[in-house]
This record gives structure tokens, sequence and C-alpha cells, in this order.
């Protein structure tokens, strides 16, 4: 009995390893081919932006100064796009004690006014006009933009309270005063007790250029940047 | 249009005449070129090396960058030419994709350098020849697979919210994350050899009882055998249903191959207990003891080794098959010959095919037992026929295996490697990141040490103080700057956190120190003096270190550490002039606070709750500040 229920179990062994042997010539070429599909990757998505001309026209940039965006924009990414991990990177590097992907998200979806996931040339170079040579009215009306996450018009506590975490992220842990749990709470309350007029719970963005528009501090430091490029 | 065929359209165009006379209806007008530019020599300056072609050249392949109007970005109108800073040898196979059509792959380039490059000017790396082609997949390949290294560790380690769950697998597979699955990982290891090992003594004879021969061991010590066997068989199976509950996805990991063998391991003895009253199946019953050897495969999830080696069989598969297929077709045609060779000898022991197969097999493995040897003459120079032929057929495949389990075996290696110098180098890391941080705390009290020389009008200290920074330097700053003054907090370095940290914990009240009260006379112009009053200040030690000044400026407190300040000894000499003053220091812990005036920069661009009434403008800083008494010691 012993020896025939191994025997049995040996005979099985080989069958099943000549199975293996066919099954290896026979499905060769197959399994080659998904193989060889499997490697062909996507090519990267590449962009190019439009010719110098047209973005002369559009934005408030001279040639000279589109030149030196595009050599570094393109230095950085050289596929012509950024997505959002690239540019979380790139914008955490200038703060490295604390965490700025969060703010960077916030950012991200600023600039990509296309809502496509990627930042190109032009949406770069759009947003940096209006921020860098545009009007109060324009400059303010983008920060509106930042701060009103879903683009529904309103700022409502819950965004800007958002918002404000992320921007004391950035800070990391090691600040002095040390930053406590309700502190990015207190700032967006005093935020909506100086902007939220008619105290109905969320700012418009007449009431947000108004209240700007009288704040000395606020019209000074928006001409701050006027000299970065 | 096949790019490279453009310079022959003027020739298709010009033999189109020979359609005239045929065609019966008029013809499209033809597109005019509005630009008659005559073909021109581009000059393309790669980071010093020119490069020169005619700009035809670069329009072949209009969607790429230099084919493209994309190329106008890099124009450099005083010298007429396209200033590229990118690697010049690597520019010159792009360029000579433009001459020849073909892109070749350099060998030595490093294949991310050439990827990037190959990205910025637009070229798919999908047209690169067929010469070319194999190597660079191959690069390709081995690059990815060590990325996938690299991610794989980073998926190690803890994500934060993980349920019961989560935990147990991630401890299952990972044994190094937990005490406990590190002891789990080690019993079951021991457990297994216990297995093995019983298995194996069970059967060596111990010891004679007087009236019979040797008997094995596992008959007479039934009782302790099968205690052991139960033990280890219950260990097994709920380290099974463990696997088994905590595996995300059930029915993946009952078909994995580890799985298999832990069911197949156990299987025997629940067989057994359910089989022991019937006599006829004992037989199969024994058979199936044989299956209990499986146990010793459970050892791969513990040895890394043994994992390789399957993994390499695994990827050798074709190569195994055709040896097997050559050494069965070897096997066959060898024992029907010797078969008929050794027909007319007398008492041959090739008495069939099939016997003769163990012959052939011996032989090819050179093996040679000598159970079985030809006598005629034929048979013996068949024999040795067959044994020189069975050394080339084994040894055909086989360094292809070894290739392979090399090839692995070395990409393991350098795993574990860069897992061990991975902490290395991420502390590496972190410490360049804490220069960056540890640059702008340091610039901050220079440029506040600056404000307060410019008082003291000493101009040299001032740009001693200065030169160091760069511009991107200085820039990088202002926007750390802004950011303090948005969040009216200020970036301070580890040290002092967390000795702020251990200070709050000591101190059982709030106090607030004067400087609050003084600040409540200010027309606070940044938010910061308003939330300060809600914060209490750690160090209520910083007495009478202030300025009053009544609602003209701001007020910034830093802690220095002495430390940090050796640097600056000798500007601040000049400061050290009211040694008066350094008595009231309560000076705790080689801590100085200093009062020094702020910079009434403007706030950060992000408008803040408050802004109220503004910060008055530079020049009263001086009027104000020469009627004040800025108290600042140095240890």
């Amino acid at each position: 009995m012993n020896l025939e229920g191994l025997e049995m179990i040996a005979v099985l062994v080989v069958v099943v390893l000549f199975v293996k042997v066919l099954e290896q010539f026979g499905l060769l070429e197959a399994s080659y081919d998904d193989s060889v599909e499997d490697e062909l990757e996507l090519s990267a998505v590449r962009h190019r932006p439009e010719g110098l001309e047209k973005l002369e026209a559009q934005t408030r940039f001279s040639r000279k100064e589109l030149q030196i965006l595009y050599r570094g924009f393109k230095n950085e990414c050289p596929s012509g796009v950024v997505n959002e991990d690239t540019f979380k990177d790139i914008y955490s590097q200038f703060f490295p004690q604390g965490d700025a992907s969060t703010y960077a998200h916030f950012l991200f979806n600023a600039f990509d006014t296309d809502h496509n996931g990627s930042v190109s040339f032009e949406d770069f170079v759009m947003g940096l006009s209006i921020l860098l040579r545009g009007s109060v009215q324009e400059k303010l009306n983008w920060a509106f933009n930042l701060y009103d996450i879903n683009k529904d018009g309103y700022i409502t506590k819950e965004e800007m309270l958002d918002i404000m975490k992320a921007i004391y992220d950035m800070m990391g842990k090691c600040t002095y005063p040390i930053l406590k749990e309700e502190t990015p709470r207190q700032h967006v309350d005093m935020f909506f007790q100086k902007m939220d007029k008619n105290k109905d719970g969320v700012v418009t963005i007449d009431e947000f250029i108004d209240c700007c528009q009288n704040d000395e501090n606020i019209m000074r430091s928006m001409q701050l940047f006027e000299n970065v490029i | 249009m096949a790019a490279g065929v453009a310079a022959w359209l003027p020739l298709a165009r010009a033999a189109a005449i020979g359609w005239m006379p045929v065609a019966n209806c008029p013809m499209p007008i033809a597109p005019r070129d509005h630009s008659k530019r005559q073909d021109e020599l581009i000059i393309l300056n790669v980071s010093g090396r020119r490069f020169q072609t005619w700009r035809t050249t670069l329009d072949r392949y209009p969607d790429t960058l230099l084919g493209s109007s994309e190329k106008e970005f890099f124009y450099n109108e005083e010298t007429k030419e396209y200033f590229f800073d990118r690697d010049p040898d690597a520019f010159r196979s792009v360029l000579n994709f433009y001459r020849t059509g073909k892109l070749h792959y350099p060998r030595y380039e490093c294949i991310s350098a050439y990827d990037e490059e190959l990205a910025f000017f637009g070229i798919i790396p999908e047209i690169i020849g067929d010469c070319c082609y194999e190597e660079y997949k191959d690069r390709k390949r081995e690059n990815a697979e060590r990325l996938m290294d690299d991610q794989e560790e980073n998926k190690d380690s803890k994500l934060p919210n993980m349920n019961f769950r989560e935990t147990m697998w991630r401890a299952f597979e990972n044994p190094h994350t937990s005490t406990m699955a590190l002891v789990f990982y080690y019993v079951t290891g021991f457990f297994i050899a216990v297995s093995v090992i019983t298995n194996v003594v069970e059967t060596v004879p111990c010891g004679s009882t007087p009236n019979q021969k040797d008997v094995p061991c596992g008959e007479r010590y039934t009782v302790a055998f099968f205690c052991m066997d139960t033990a280890c068989v219950m260990i097994f199976t709920v380290e099974y249903l463990l696997r088994l509950f905590a595996a995300p996805s059930r029915y993946r990991f009952m078909r994995s191959v580890m799985s298999i063998i832990d069911v197949v391991a156990i299987l025997p003895y629940y067989i057994g207990l359910v089989m022991t009253n019937n006599e006829d199946v004992s037989g199969a019953f024994v058979t199936l003891r044989v299956f209990r050897v499986f146990r010793i495969f459970k050892f791969s999830r513990h040895s890394q080794g043994l994992r390789i080696l399957g993994y390499t069989l695994k990827s050798c598969a074709s190569e195994l098959g055709f040896l097997l297929f050559s050494l069965t077709m070897a096997i066959i045609i060898f024992a029907t010959v010797m078969f008929y060779a050794e027909k007319g000898s007398s008492s041959s022991k090739f008495t069939s095919i099939p016997a003769s197969f163990w012959y052939t097999i011996v032989t090819m493995t050179t093996l040679g037992y000598g159970d079985m040897v030809p006598k005629t003459i034929a048979g013996k120079i068949f024999g040795s026929i067959c044994s020189l032929s069975g050394v080339l057929v084994i040894a055909l495949p086989v360094p292809v295996i070894v290739s392979n389990f090399s090839r692995i075996y070395h990409q393991n290696q350098r795993a574990d490697k860069r897992r061990a110098q991975k902490k290395a180098r991420l502390a590496r890391i972190r410490i360049a990141k804490t220069c960056s941080s540890n640059a702008y705390l340091q610039r901050k009290r220079n440029g506040l040490l600056s404000e307060l020389l410019d008082l003291t009008t000493s101009e040299e200290e001032q740009q001693h103080l200065n030169k160091s920074t760069s511009l991107l330097e200085s820039q990088h700053h202002h926007l750390l700057h802004c950011l303090e003054k948005t969040t009216a907090h200020e970036f301070i370095d580890e040290q002092m956190f967390e000795q702020n940290c251990v200070e709050s914990a000591l101190q059982s009240y709030p106090s607030r120190s004067p400087s609050l009260s003084s600040q409540e006379g200010f027309t606070g112009t940044c938010c910061s003096c308003r939330s300060r009053k809600s914060i209490p200040l750690p160090n209520s030690s910083m007495s009478t270190t202030h300025t009053h000044t009544q609602g003209l400026q701001e007020l910034s407190a830093l802690h220095i550490q002495c430390a940090e300040q050796q640097g600056h000894s000798s500007s601040r000499s000049s400061l050290n002039m009211q040694p008066n003053e350094v008595g009231r220091f309560n000076c705790r812990e080689r801590q100085i606070t200093t009062a020094i005036i702020s910079i009434p920069s403007p706030p950060a661009p992000i408008p803040e709750g408050d802004g109220h009434g503004p910060p008055n403008p530079g020049p009263s800083i001086s009027t104000t500040a020469s009627s004040n008494i800025v108290k600042v010691s140095a240890l």
C-alpha cells in the first residue's frame, strides 16, 4: 500500500513536470508578448507653451522677462508642466522648518486655473502677471480666489481655518511663542471680525475688497513684491 | 509624414507636373511661403560649446523644442544665438537626431540624466534606434527596480491611522516593526525547527528492547512524539488562522504559495486524526506523513536566501524548462540506443527501454553508480557518447540560471546596504536642512543688530555683517520674515524651543511679563502684539529689558543663546555700553533676552486679522530710539 501510494505520487510529479515543460514552450511566445507590452510605458506628458509674442500680449511681462521665467521653469520641470507633487517639493524647500505641503496644495489650485491637475507655463506666467504687475483690485481678487477653496464666491470660516492652519503648519514647531492649538482659530476669528461686515458668517468678494482697500497696512504690503522679477 | 524625407518634398511636388495633363479638374491653390527666408545657419550655444546647423535641419521635427517656436525663449539678442544651460555631451546625441533622424543612446551616459535631457528637448525616448534601444531599456528597467526597492522601504514607514488588522498584517510581513512581531517570528521559527527535527528523529532506531530488534524512536515513545506533533500543529494552525484574518485580501492570500505550504503542512495531522480508526487506509495515512516534510518550506518566510532562490527559479522557468526538455529528449534517445545495443548480450540488465532510462540518467549526470553497465562493444561506445553529451546538455542552461541568481542576489545585497545607509543619509540630509534654517536665524540676529548699529552709526560693521549673504539668501530670508509677521510667531532653533518647553512646564502660573503690560500702551501695529496678550510668556524673567516706546514701535523679544554670539563679539562690544544694566538681568541658563526695535516692515501681503493703525514710517525711529535705553547684554 505504501509503495503504491508513493509510486502514484512519483508518477504525478513527473507528469506535472512534463506539463510545465510543455507549457513553457507552448506559451513562451505569448508571455514574451505580454512582457513587451508591459514595458511600453506611456511617455510623460509634455507640453509646449504658446509663442513668445502671444504670451507677451496676454501678460504684462516683457520679452526678456518671459525668457528668464521660462528658462527657470523649464529647468525645474523639463517636461513643461508641473504636477502637484513636484510643486509641493519645490515649495517645501523654501520652508525647511515646517510642513508646507498643505499650503502648497492650495497655492497649486490657485495657479491651476483650468483645474486639469497640472500647472503649465501659461498658468504660471498668468498667475505671476496678476501678482506682480496687476492692479490692486486684481491682486485682491487673486488672494480671494486663493482663500475660496471651493470657488463658490464665499469664504466660509472653515475654508479660512484650513488656510490658516496650512500657514501655521509652515512655521513648524520650533517657534516663539509656542504655537497653541487655538492660535489659527483665533486668527480666523480676528479676520472675520474685520472683514465680515454684515456678520453673516461668510466673506464675499466685495466685503473683502472693500475692507482691504480701507486698510493701509494691507494696501502698502500689496506693493511689497513689485520688483521680484 | 516622416520628417526625415522632408528634404525630398520639393522633388515630389515638382514631379507632380506629371499629373497635370491627366487631371480633369483644376488644381487647388498652392500654399504660399510667407517668410521667404533663405536657409540660415543657427548657432546653438550649449554651456559654451557652439553647435551650428541649418534652420531647416531643426525644422524637420516641429514637435520638439528645437523645431518649434519654443526655442525663441532661449534666444539671446546680444549674441544672436540660442543659449541652453544644459550638458553639451548629451546635446550631441540630441542634435545628431535632427541630422540623421536616428536617436542613439550613449552608453556612458547616466540613464536618468539622459531621460531628463530628452524631456527637456521634447523628444520621446521611444524613437531611439534599434541599435541602442535594448541597452536603453535594460538600463531603464534596472533603474526602475532600484527605485521600486526604495519605494517599498518607504512604504514600511508607519502610517498614522492603521486599524488592528492592518497592524497585525504589517507585523506578520515585516517582523522588525515591533517587538511582538519579532517574538512571534522567532517562536514560529523555533517550532518549525522542532517539528522538522522530530520528524527526522522519529525514524531513528533508538535502543533495543530485549525481545525485539531496533525500533525507531517514533514507535518507542509514541506518546511523546504525538504530543510534540500536536503542539507544533496547533501553533501552525493558530498562525495560519491569524494570517488569514489579518490579510487585506483573503482570497489572494489563500491562493499564495506560502499559504498553500502552510495548509499542506498541517493537513496530514488532521487527516491522521480523522482516519486513525480505519485500518485499510492506514497505508495512505503513512504516505501522507511524507507531506509533513513540507513544513521545512515554512522557513522561507524566515530566510531571505531561500526566498531569493525560489524567486530565481521562478524567473528562470524558461531555462529550466528547456533543460528538462532537452534532457528528456536525450534520455529517450540514448535509452533506446542502449537497449537495442545490449539486447544481444546475455544476462543484460537492460530489460526494457524504461529500465534503460535509469542507466541513461545516471550516466548523463556523470553519477555512474555502476549497477547497470554495458557489456557489448557497441553498448560501451554509445555509453561513452552518452556521458559526454550529458555533460554538454546540462552545462548549457546552467550559466543562465546562475547569472540570474547572481543578479537578483546582488540586487538584494544592494537593497540591504541601502537600507542600512539610509539612516545615515537621512541624518545628513536633515543636518543640511537645519543648516539652511539656522542660516535664517543667524541672519535675523545680524539684521536686527544692524538696525541697532544704525543708531550708533557704525557703517563698516554693518557692511561686515551684511556682506556674507547673497541676494538670493536675503530674498529667501525676507520671505521667511514675512511668514513670521503673518503668523505673529518667530522661528527659533531647537535648543531654544526645548528650553522654552521646559520652562513653560516649570512655570506653575502664567505670569505676565512687564513686556506685555508695557505693550498696552502701544498702538499694536502687528497682530503679534494683540495675540501675545493671550499667550503667557514662558520666560517671565525678562524683566526690565524693554523699551517703552509709546505707540511708535513694535517689540519683538528674542532669545539668543550665548554660544552663538562668538562670531559677533566684535560688533557687540559697542553695545555693551551700559554695564550697569547688566546686573538687572536675570540671566537664567545663559539666555539673553534682548529687546530690539524690530524693523517696522510692512505686514505680510496676506491680509491679517487686525491692521490696527499703521506703523509709523522709518524716520521716526531714530528720534524715538535715542530717547530710549536699549539694553543689551552679552555674556
